[in-house]
Protein backbone atom coordinates (compact mmCIF):
# COMPACT_ATOMS: atom_id res chain seq x y z
CA UNK A 1 0.00 0.00 0.00
CA UNK A 2 1.32 3.64 -0.55
CA UNK A 3 0.42 6.75 -0.16
CA UNK A 4 2.02 7.65 -3.60
CA UNK A 5 0.37 9.48 -6.44
CA UNK A 6 -0.80 6.30 -8.53
CA UNK A 7 -3.14 6.13 -12.09
CA UNK A 8 -6.86 6.91 -11.51
CA UNK A 9 -9.15 6.45 -14.58
CA UNK A 10 -12.64 9.31 -13.99
CA UNK A 11 -15.82 9.08 -15.77
CA UNK A 12 -16.50 12.85 -15.54
CA UNK A 13 -19.77 14.16 -18.08
CA UNK A 14 -19.45 10.68 -19.84
CA UNK A 15 -15.82 11.54 -20.89
CA UNK A 16 -12.66 9.44 -19.50
CA UNK A 17 -9.80 10.94 -17.65
CA UNK A 18 -6.95 9.18 -16.92
CA UNK A 19 -5.22 11.14 -13.89
CA UNK A 20 -2.32 10.28 -11.50
CA UNK A 21 -3.36 11.02 -7.97
CA UNK A 22 -2.13 10.49 -4.48
CA UNK A 23 -5.34 8.75 -2.46
CA UNK A 24 -5.54 11.77 -0.39
CA UNK A 25 -6.45 13.84 -3.00
CA UNK A 26 -10.17 15.39 -3.08
CA UNK A 27 -12.08 14.72 -6.22
CA UNK A 28 -13.01 18.59 -6.30
CA UNK A 29 -9.05 19.30 -6.55
CA UNK A 30 -8.63 16.70 -9.25
CA UNK A 31 -12.08 17.78 -11.18
CA UNK A 32 -10.69 21.46 -11.25
CA UNK A 33 -7.06 20.84 -11.38
CA UNK A 34 -6.37 17.32 -13.58
CA UNK A 35 -9.63 17.50 -15.72
CA UNK A 36 -9.54 21.38 -16.10
CA UNK A 37 -13.68 21.45 -14.75
CA UNK A 38 -13.04 24.83 -12.78
CA UNK A 39 -17.22 25.26 -12.68
CA UNK A 40 -16.99 22.68 -9.60
CA UNK A 41 -16.10 24.86 -6.90
CA UNK A 42 -14.37 25.03 -3.08
CA UNK A 43 -15.56 26.84 -0.65
CA UNK A 44 -14.80 25.45 2.45
CA UNK A 45 -13.17 21.55 2.28
CA UNK A 46 -15.32 20.21 4.79
CA UNK A 47 -18.82 19.33 3.13
CA UNK A 48 -20.73 22.37 4.86
CA UNK A 49 -21.04 25.28 1.77
CA UNK A 50 -22.09 22.86 -0.56
CA UNK A 51 -20.41 25.05 -3.45
CA UNK A 52 -18.30 21.98 -4.77
CA UNK A 53 -21.74 19.72 -5.09
CA UNK A 54 -21.59 17.33 -7.98
CA UNK A 55 -23.29 13.91 -9.08
CA UNK A 56 -21.97 10.66 -7.57
CA UNK A 57 -23.82 8.19 -10.04
CA UNK A 58 -27.03 10.50 -10.40
CA UNK A 59 -26.81 11.70 -6.78
CA UNK A 60 -25.47 14.91 -5.24
CA UNK A 61 -22.04 14.64 -2.87
CA UNK A 62 -19.68 16.72 -2.12
CA UNK A 63 -16.16 16.92 -4.01
CA UNK A 64 -14.46 17.93 -1.16
CA UNK A 65 -15.91 14.70 0.93
CA UNK A 66 -14.89 12.10 -1.73
CA UNK A 67 -11.63 11.48 -2.61
CA UNK A 68 -10.73 10.77 -6.18
CA UNK A 69 -9.35 7.43 -5.59
CA UNK A 70 -12.99 6.46 -4.25
CA UNK A 71 -14.81 8.06 -7.62
CA UNK A 72 -13.24 5.06 -10.07
CA UNK A 73 -15.95 3.33 -11.67
CA UNK A 74 -18.32 5.67 -10.83
CA UNK A 75 -20.62 8.61 -13.12
CA UNK A 76 -19.66 12.01 -11.87
CA UNK A 77 -21.33 15.07 -13.50
CA UNK A 78 -20.29 18.49 -12.99
CA UNK A 79 -21.84 21.52 -13.50
CA UNK A 80 -20.42 21.54 -16.50
CA UNK A 81 -22.49 18.94 -18.17
CA UNK A 82 -25.88 21.04 -17.48
CA UNK A 83 -24.97 24.05 -20.32
CA UNK A 84 -22.68 21.58 -22.85
CA UNK A 85 -24.99 22.57 -26.10
CA UNK A 86 -24.77 26.26 -24.95
CA UNK A 87 -28.39 26.49 -23.38
CA UNK A 88 -29.09 27.27 -20.01
CA UNK A 89 -30.57 24.47 -18.10
CA UNK A 90 -34.30 25.18 -16.67
CA UNK A 91 -32.78 25.52 -12.94
CA UNK A 92 -30.13 27.58 -14.70
CA UNK A 93 -32.55 30.03 -16.57
CA UNK A 94 -34.56 30.39 -14.22
CA UNK A 95 -31.89 31.35 -11.69
CA UNK A 96 -31.08 34.13 -14.04
CA UNK A 97 -34.75 34.73 -14.61
CA UNK A 98 -35.00 35.76 -10.83
CA UNK A 99 -32.23 37.09 -10.32
CA UNK A 100 -30.71 34.32 -8.41
CA UNK A 101 -27.35 35.00 -8.15
CA UNK A 102 -24.81 37.66 -7.55
CA UNK A 103 -20.97 36.63 -7.19
CA UNK A 104 -22.23 33.14 -8.66
CA UNK A 105 -19.96 31.28 -6.59
CA UNK A 106 -22.36 28.85 -4.90
CA UNK A 107 -24.32 28.89 -7.83
CA UNK A 108 -22.69 25.88 -9.53
CA UNK A 109 -23.61 23.68 -6.01
CA UNK A 110 -27.15 24.88 -6.42
CA UNK A 111 -27.59 23.96 -9.81
CA UNK A 112 -26.45 20.14 -9.28
CA UNK A 113 -28.15 19.43 -6.26
CA UNK A 114 -31.41 21.18 -7.45
CA UNK A 115 -31.52 19.51 -10.42
CA UNK A 116 -31.52 15.83 -8.92
CA UNK A 117 -33.66 17.22 -5.52
CA UNK A 118 -36.19 18.73 -8.62
CA UNK A 119 -35.97 15.18 -9.97
CA UNK A 120 -37.27 13.58 -6.62
CA UNK A 121 -39.55 16.32 -4.99
CA UNK A 122 -41.66 18.02 -8.57
CA UNK A 123 -44.13 19.67 -7.00
CA UNK A 124 -42.15 20.89 -3.43
CA UNK A 125 -43.39 23.61 -1.47
CA UNK A 126 -41.39 27.18 -0.51
CA UNK A 127 -40.82 25.84 2.47
CA UNK A 128 -39.29 22.40 1.56
CA UNK A 129 -37.09 24.39 -1.09
CA UNK A 130 -36.07 26.52 1.39
CA UNK A 131 -35.05 23.12 3.67
CA UNK A 132 -33.22 21.95 0.42
CA UNK A 133 -31.46 25.23 0.18
CA UNK A 134 -30.03 24.68 3.38
CA UNK A 135 -27.08 22.36 2.48
CA UNK A 136 -26.05 25.59 -0.19
CA UNK A 137 -24.75 28.65 1.42
CA UNK A 138 -24.92 31.62 -0.17
CA UNK A 139 -23.62 34.89 1.28
CA UNK A 140 -24.58 37.69 -1.07
CA UNK A 141 -27.86 37.43 -3.10
CA UNK A 142 -29.61 36.20 0.04
CA UNK A 143 -32.28 33.37 -0.61
CA UNK A 144 -35.59 34.58 -1.64
CA UNK A 145 -34.70 35.01 -5.59
CA UNK A 146 -33.19 31.65 -5.15
CA UNK A 147 -36.12 30.25 -3.57
CA UNK A 148 -38.40 31.69 -6.30
CA UNK A 149 -36.06 30.59 -9.16
CA UNK A 150 -36.55 26.56 -7.96
CA UNK A 151 -40.04 27.44 -7.71
CA UNK A 152 -39.95 28.52 -10.81
CA UNK A 153 -37.84 25.89 -12.28
CA UNK A 154 -40.16 23.39 -10.74
CA UNK A 155 -43.19 24.77 -12.44
CA UNK A 156 -41.50 24.81 -15.64
CA UNK A 157 -39.85 21.39 -15.52
CA UNK A 158 -43.42 19.80 -14.71
CA UNK A 159 -44.90 22.18 -17.67
CA UNK A 160 -42.06 20.40 -19.81
CA UNK A 161 -42.45 16.54 -18.63
CA UNK A 162 -46.50 17.24 -19.58
CA UNK A 163 -45.31 18.11 -22.99
CA UNK A 164 -42.93 15.19 -23.35
CA UNK A 165 -45.81 12.58 -22.42
CA UNK A 166 -47.68 14.05 -24.99
CA UNK B 1 -8.32 21.94 4.14
CA UNK B 2 -6.30 18.94 2.54
CA UNK B 3 -5.47 15.54 4.28
CA UNK B 4 -2.17 14.28 5.61
CA UNK B 5 -0.59 11.51 3.84
CA UNK B 6 -2.77 7.86 3.61
CA UNK B 7 -2.52 4.82 1.99
CA UNK B 8 -5.74 3.29 0.47
CA UNK B 9 -7.22 0.14 -0.29
CA UNK B 10 -11.25 -0.29 -1.66
CA UNK B 11 -11.66 -4.79 -0.82
CA UNK B 12 -14.53 -6.17 -2.44
CA UNK B 13 -15.11 -8.45 -0.03
CA UNK B 14 -15.76 -8.43 4.09
CA UNK B 15 -13.34 -10.77 4.68
CA UNK B 16 -10.66 -9.17 2.89
CA UNK B 17 -11.99 -5.88 4.86
CA UNK B 18 -11.59 -7.36 7.65
CA UNK B 19 -7.91 -8.69 7.26
CA UNK B 20 -6.94 -5.97 6.25
CA UNK B 21 -8.33 -4.27 9.51
CA UNK B 22 -6.89 -7.13 11.38
CA UNK B 23 -3.08 -6.14 10.42
CA UNK B 24 -3.06 -2.17 10.24
CA UNK B 25 -5.51 -2.03 13.27
CA UNK B 26 -5.46 1.60 15.12
CA UNK B 27 -3.43 2.95 12.27
CA UNK B 28 -6.05 2.63 9.65
CA UNK B 29 -9.57 4.05 9.64
CA UNK B 30 -12.53 2.56 7.91
CA UNK B 31 -14.12 5.05 5.42
CA UNK B 32 -18.17 4.53 4.83
CA UNK B 33 -19.91 7.58 3.58
CA UNK B 34 -16.97 9.53 4.16
CA UNK B 35 -19.54 12.46 6.29
CA UNK B 36 -17.89 13.03 9.25
CA UNK B 37 -14.23 11.17 8.69
CA UNK B 38 -13.70 12.61 6.00
CA UNK B 39 -14.07 16.42 6.80
CA UNK B 40 -11.66 15.60 9.99
CA UNK B 41 -9.06 13.98 7.96
CA UNK B 42 -9.16 17.16 5.52
CA UNK B 43 -8.85 19.22 8.62
CA UNK B 44 -5.84 16.56 9.96
CA UNK B 45 -8.40 15.68 12.89
CA UNK B 46 -7.29 12.43 11.92
CA UNK B 47 -4.37 10.80 10.92
CA UNK B 48 -4.76 7.56 10.25
CA UNK B 49 -1.92 6.15 7.86
CA UNK B 50 -4.30 4.05 5.49
CA UNK B 51 -8.23 4.21 4.99
CA UNK B 52 -9.90 1.23 4.51
CA UNK B 53 -13.08 1.95 2.16
CA UNK B 54 -15.96 -0.54 2.64
CA UNK B 55 -18.27 1.05 -0.30
CA UNK B 56 -17.90 -1.72 -2.65
CA UNK B 57 -18.79 -4.02 -0.28
CA UNK B 58 -22.11 -4.86 -1.45
CA UNK B 59 -22.92 -7.16 1.24
CA UNK B 60 -22.95 -4.59 3.86
CA UNK B 61 -26.29 -2.47 2.61
CA UNK B 62 -28.86 -5.10 2.99
CA UNK B 63 -31.87 -4.40 4.56
CA UNK B 64 -34.32 -6.94 5.39
CA UNK B 65 -36.55 -9.17 7.72
CA UNK B 66 -35.73 -11.70 10.11
CA UNK B 67 -38.51 -12.51 12.54
CA UNK B 68 -39.02 -10.13 14.37
CA UNK B 69 -35.83 -8.12 13.95
CA UNK B 70 -35.25 -6.13 11.19
CA UNK B 71 -31.39 -6.45 9.67
CA UNK B 72 -29.77 -3.31 8.63
CA UNK B 73 -26.41 -3.55 7.01
CA UNK B 74 -24.02 -0.76 8.24
CA UNK B 75 -23.73 0.48 4.51
CA UNK B 76 -27.35 1.70 4.39
CA UNK B 77 -27.08 5.20 3.71
CA UNK B 78 -29.44 7.93 5.14
CA UNK B 79 -31.68 8.86 1.81
CA UNK B 80 -32.27 4.85 2.21
CA UNK B 81 -33.66 4.92 5.31
CA UNK B 82 -36.00 7.46 5.07
CA UNK B 83 -37.86 5.84 1.99
CA UNK B 84 -37.18 2.00 2.69
CA UNK B 85 -40.54 0.74 2.81
CA UNK B 86 -39.50 -1.99 5.58
CA UNK B 87 -37.67 0.68 7.65
CA UNK B 88 -40.55 3.12 7.72
CA UNK B 89 -43.13 -0.14 8.02
CA UNK B 90 -40.98 -1.62 11.43
CA UNK B 91 -38.68 1.12 12.71
CA UNK B 92 -40.77 4.42 11.36
CA UNK B 93 -38.84 6.18 14.21
CA UNK B 94 -35.66 5.55 12.35
CA UNK B 95 -36.55 6.37 8.80
CA UNK B 96 -37.58 10.02 10.30
CA UNK B 97 -34.48 10.41 12.59
CA UNK B 98 -32.46 9.49 9.21
CA UNK B 99 -34.51 12.64 7.10
CA UNK B 100 -33.24 14.93 9.92
CA UNK B 101 -29.76 14.43 9.45
CA UNK B 102 -27.32 17.07 7.74
CA UNK B 103 -28.29 18.21 4.20
CA UNK B 104 -29.82 16.78 1.11
CA UNK B 105 -26.31 15.60 -0.50
CA UNK B 106 -24.79 14.97 2.85
CA UNK B 107 -27.93 12.19 3.64
CA UNK B 108 -27.12 10.59 0.01
CA UNK B 109 -23.53 9.52 0.86
CA UNK B 110 -23.74 9.28 5.07
CA UNK B 111 -24.27 5.66 6.33
CA UNK B 112 -26.03 4.07 9.39
CA UNK B 113 -22.66 2.28 10.12
CA UNK B 114 -20.43 5.42 10.02
CA UNK B 115 -22.76 7.73 12.31
CA UNK B 116 -22.99 4.93 14.87
CA UNK B 117 -19.36 4.08 14.77
CA UNK B 118 -18.56 7.91 14.92
CA UNK B 119 -20.87 8.30 17.88
CA UNK B 120 -21.29 11.99 18.05
CA UNK B 121 -23.05 12.72 21.59
CA UNK B 122 -25.98 14.54 19.24
CA UNK B 123 -26.37 12.57 16.22
CA UNK B 124 -29.92 11.54 15.35
CA UNK B 125 -29.37 7.53 14.54
CA UNK B 126 -26.93 6.76 17.91
CA UNK B 127 -30.24 7.97 19.73
CA UNK B 128 -32.83 6.06 17.91
CA UNK B 129 -30.82 2.83 17.86
CA UNK B 130 -30.63 3.29 21.68
CA UNK B 131 -34.12 3.86 22.11
CA UNK B 132 -35.11 1.09 19.81
CA UNK B 133 -33.52 -1.19 21.50
CA UNK B 134 -30.86 -2.09 18.48
CA UNK B 135 -27.89 -4.55 19.13
CA UNK B 136 -24.96 -3.80 16.99
CA UNK B 137 -22.95 -7.18 15.42
CA UNK B 138 -19.16 -6.45 15.10
CA UNK B 139 -17.25 -8.41 12.88
CA UNK B 140 -13.29 -8.89 13.48
CA UNK B 141 -10.87 -11.60 11.04
CA UNK B 142 -11.86 -13.94 14.67
CA UNK B 143 -15.18 -13.73 15.17
CA UNK B 144 -18.38 -11.74 15.39
CA UNK B 145 -20.23 -10.54 18.52
CA UNK B 146 -23.50 -8.77 19.33
CA UNK B 147 -23.41 -5.65 21.70
CA UNK B 148 -26.59 -3.54 22.71
CA UNK B 149 -26.77 0.41 21.72
CA UNK B 150 -26.46 1.04 25.36
CA UNK B 151 -23.11 -0.89 25.87
CA UNK B 152 -22.01 0.44 22.60
CA UNK B 153 -21.64 3.74 23.09
CA UNK B 154 -18.73 4.36 25.22
CA UNK B 155 -17.73 8.12 25.09
CA UNK B 156 -17.84 11.12 22.97
CA UNK B 157 -16.50 9.87 20.04
CA UNK B 158 -16.33 6.34 21.64
CA UNK B 159 -17.23 3.25 20.74
CA UNK B 160 -17.21 -0.23 22.29
CA UNK B 161 -15.54 -1.09 18.98
CA UNK B 162 -12.09 -2.93 19.23
CA UNK B 163 -9.09 -1.57 16.78
CA UNK B 164 -9.90 -4.76 14.40
CA UNK B 165 -13.67 -4.65 14.51
CA UNK B 166 -15.82 -3.38 12.63
CA UNK B 167 -19.92 -2.68 12.99
CA UNK B 168 -21.48 -4.85 10.14
CA UNK B 169 -25.46 -5.01 11.28
CA UNK B 170 -27.92 -3.75 13.03
CA UNK B 171 -30.30 -5.63 14.40
CA UNK B 172 -33.43 -3.59 15.39
CA UNK B 173 -36.48 -5.46 17.23
CA UNK B 174 -39.91 -4.08 15.23
CA UNK B 175 -42.10 -1.71 16.28
CA UNK B 176 -45.09 -3.07 18.31
CA UNK B 177 -48.65 -3.13 17.33
CA UNK B 178 -50.46 0.74 18.47
CA UNK B 179 -46.91 2.12 19.10
CA UNK B 180 -45.98 5.25 17.86
CA UNK B 181 -43.24 7.43 17.97
CA UNK B 182 -41.52 11.13 18.82
CA UNK B 183 -38.36 12.64 17.55
CA UNK B 184 -37.41 15.93 18.39
CA UNK B 185 -34.59 17.74 18.28
CA UNK B 186 -33.43 21.50 18.39
CA UNK B 187 -30.62 23.42 16.24
CA UNK B 188 -29.62 26.81 15.49
CA UNK B 189 -29.03 26.67 11.96
CA UNK B 190 -30.48 23.52 9.81
CA UNK B 191 -28.83 20.51 9.53
CA UNK B 192 -26.34 21.24 12.41
CA UNK B 193 -26.25 18.27 15.02
CA UNK B 194 -29.08 19.00 17.61
CA UNK B 195 -28.00 21.09 21.07
CA UNK B 196 -30.57 18.26 22.84
CA UNK B 197 -32.75 16.01 20.91
CA UNK B 198 -35.34 13.46 22.35
CA UNK B 199 -36.58 10.28 21.19
CA UNK B 200 -39.73 8.38 22.37
CA UNK B 201 -41.73 5.42 21.72
CA UNK B 202 -45.12 4.23 23.31
CA UNK B 203 -47.17 1.59 22.89
CA UNK B 204 -50.32 1.85 23.82
CA UNK B 205 -52.35 -1.70 26.07
CA UNK B 206 -55.67 -1.77 26.94
CA UNK B 207 -57.88 1.38 27.19
CA UNK B 208 -55.71 4.37 28.74
CA UNK B 209 -52.89 1.68 29.63
CA UNK B 210 -49.24 1.79 28.22
CA UNK B 211 -47.51 -1.39 27.02
CA UNK B 212 -44.06 0.36 27.10
CA UNK B 213 -42.69 3.58 27.05
CA UNK B 214 -39.00 4.57 25.86
CA UNK B 215 -37.53 7.73 26.03
CA UNK B 216 -34.26 8.63 25.29
CA UNK B 217 -32.32 12.52 25.12
CA UNK B 218 -28.81 13.09 23.49
CA UNK B 219 -27.18 16.39 24.04
CA UNK B 220 -26.81 16.43 27.45
CA UNK B 221 -23.80 14.07 28.26
CA UNK B 222 -21.07 12.33 26.21
CA UNK B 223 -23.14 9.81 24.98
CA UNK B 224 -27.46 9.20 24.41
CA UNK B 225 -28.78 8.13 27.81
CA UNK B 226 -32.23 6.12 27.61
CA UNK B 227 -34.35 7.66 30.76
CA UNK B 228 -37.50 5.74 30.82
CA UNK B 229 -36.87 5.79 34.71
CA UNK B 230 -37.45 9.07 35.32
CA UNK B 231 -41.22 8.79 33.90
CA UNK B 232 -43.75 8.94 37.12
CA UNK B 233 -44.79 5.56 37.44
CA UNK B 234 -48.24 6.45 37.41
CA UNK B 235 -47.42 8.17 34.19
CA UNK B 236 -45.64 5.38 33.10
CA UNK B 237 -48.37 3.07 33.12
CA UNK B 238 -51.50 4.84 31.45
CA UNK B 239 -52.06 7.66 29.61
CA UNK B 240 -54.50 10.56 31.56
CA UNK B 241 -55.26 14.27 30.91
CA UNK B 242 -52.02 16.38 30.87
CA UNK B 243 -49.69 13.35 30.34
CA UNK B 244 -46.86 14.82 28.75
CA UNK B 245 -47.32 17.92 30.32
CA UNK B 246 -46.70 16.18 33.29
CA UNK B 247 -43.94 14.04 32.34
CA UNK B 248 -42.22 16.74 31.25
CA UNK B 249 -41.17 18.82 34.04
CA UNK B 250 -40.35 16.00 35.77
CA UNK B 251 -38.12 14.45 33.80
CA UNK B 252 -36.34 18.03 32.81
CA UNK B 253 -35.94 18.17 36.82
CA UNK B 254 -34.80 15.11 37.49
CA UNK B 255 -32.28 14.84 34.68
CA UNK B 256 -28.50 15.02 35.10
CA UNK B 257 -27.15 17.44 32.07
CA UNK B 258 -23.60 18.46 31.38
CA UNK B 259 -21.97 21.64 31.53
CA UNK B 260 -20.29 22.73 28.65
CA UNK B 261 -18.92 25.86 27.30
CA UNK B 262 -21.13 26.28 24.55
CA UNK B 263 -24.95 25.82 25.46
CA UNK B 264 -25.80 27.37 29.30
CA UNK B 265 -27.08 24.23 31.50
CA UNK B 266 -30.59 26.08 32.33
CA UNK B 267 -31.44 26.69 28.51
CA UNK B 268 -30.51 23.03 27.46
CA UNK B 269 -32.85 22.37 30.56
CA UNK B 270 -35.84 24.07 29.52
CA UNK B 271 -35.05 22.54 25.70
CA UNK B 272 -35.34 19.00 27.37
CA UNK B 273 -38.89 19.72 28.86
CA UNK B 274 -40.50 21.20 25.74
CA UNK B 275 -38.88 18.68 23.52
CA UNK B 276 -40.02 15.96 26.10
CA UNK B 277 -43.08 16.89 25.67
CA UNK B 278 -43.28 17.53 22.10
CA UNK B 279 -42.34 14.10 21.21
CA UNK B 280 -44.36 12.18 23.50
CA UNK B 281 -47.60 13.95 22.28
CA UNK B 282 -46.47 13.25 18.98
CA UNK B 283 -45.60 9.39 20.10
CA UNK B 284 -49.11 9.67 21.55
CA UNK B 285 -50.82 10.94 17.84
CA UNK B 286 -48.89 8.65 16.17
CA UNK B 287 -50.13 5.45 18.78
CA UNK B 288 -53.30 6.66 18.66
Amino acid sequence: MSTASAPVTLIVNGVTYRVLAEPRRLLSDVLREDCVLTGTHVGCEHGVCGACTVLFDGMPARACLIYAVQAEGHEITTIEAFAADGELSVVQQCLHEEHGLQCGFCTPGIVVTMEAWLGEHPTPTDAEVRDALTGNLCRCTGYHNIVAAILKAAARRRVEAARDER
Amino acid sequence: MKPAKFSYEAPRTLDEALHSLATWRDDAKIIAGGQSLAPMLNMRLARPDHLIDINRLTELDRIALDGEQLMIGAMARHARLQRDALVKLHAPMLAHAAETIGHYAIRQRGTIGGSLAHADPAAQLPLATLTLDAEFELRSAVGTRTLSAAAFFLSIFTTALEPDELLATIHIPVARPREGFGFRLFNRRAGDFAIVAVAVTLARGEGATIDRLRLAIAGIGPVPLRIDNLVPREDAAAVRAGWSARIAPAVAAAVKIEDNERTPLVFRRELVERLVRDALDDALERAS
